[in-house]
């Protein structure tokens, strides 16, 4: 089954984007597919590779990387919630790329399901 | 809104989108960016209906004015949804009655469903989504 994931808070501060991640995973290893992720509301914060989190804690912007790399998942941050809260192409982790809702939209139409992560 | 009319997937697949507004309008941008999606879904021709629910039913009262708060008023939208060919408005009774609100409190013309009602409008969507 083709999953899309939502986010819509952002890291640290939620548990939205680690309980998200951890889903991924699980799918994943079910034998499912997640073809993109997208990131809206505070969720875009989760793109910023700015983020230095202590040694002994998770990086949650890193292992989206890292299972967007592996697993081929397109990572989408929507551009007006990235504007508003000041994320820039510069300023974003490996696998991630700013587009529009379209983006959104189109993981509604076209997979199985799609998951949001939030309030 | 014309360059929003030729958005398309190219899959010509029409799903039922299900937005499910259950904040209220100011204090966080949820109702507000919410309401942003609802907009570009109506532009891939998407069948949409918007559900106000808990304090969401706040986003439609008449006399919102933000001008102490600062922040944009961006209840004229609501008003401006059926240029948007977005027609099916939902609010549920108990989120009215709870609320102290009718029918006549809101800027734009409803359906107000019982639960039963509003669980069977869920069942009957693709996708839905909550803000």
């Amino acid at each position: 089954m083709q999953f899309g994931i939502l986010i819509n808070e952002g890291p640290y501060n939620h548990q939205a984007s680690d309980t998200a991640y951890l889903f991924a995973r699980a799918a994943i290893e079910k034998g499912h597919t997640i073809p993109r992720v997208f990131f809206y509301h505070d969720g875009v914060n989760n793109s910023t590779r700015m983020g230095e989190p202590p040694q002994d804690d998770r990086n949650v912007t890193t292992r989206w990387s890292k299972l967007a790399e592996e697993h081929g998942i397109d990572l989408v941050v929507c551009v007006a919630a990235a504007l508003r809260r000041g994320i820039k192409d510069e300023l974003l982790a490996p696998g991630f790329r700013i587009s529009g809702l379209g983006q959104l939209v189109e993981m509604g139409i076209q997979y199985d399901r799609l998951v949001t992560f939030g309030d | 809104m014309s360059d929003m009319d030729m958005e398309d997937d190219g899959s010509g697949i029409v799903k039922k989108f299900m937005f499910l507004n259950r904040k209220a309008p100011h204090g966080t941008v949820y109702a507000l960016e919410g309401l942003e999606v609802v907009l570009i879904t109506a532009a891939f021709d998407q069948d949409v209906s918007l559900v106000f629910t808990d304090d969401g039913v706040y986003q439609l009262m008449k006399g919102i004015d933000t001008k102490g708060i600062e922040v944009k008023d961006f209840s004229k939208t609501y008003r401006a949804l059926d240029g948007y060919d977005i027609e099916k408005l939902y609010v549920d009774q108990t989120s009215l009655d709870a609320r102290g609100l009718t029918e006549d409190d809101l800027i734009v013309d409803v359906s107000v469903l019982s639960d039963d009602e509003m669980k069977n409008l869920m069942d009957e969507q693709d996708v839905v989504i909550s803000f």
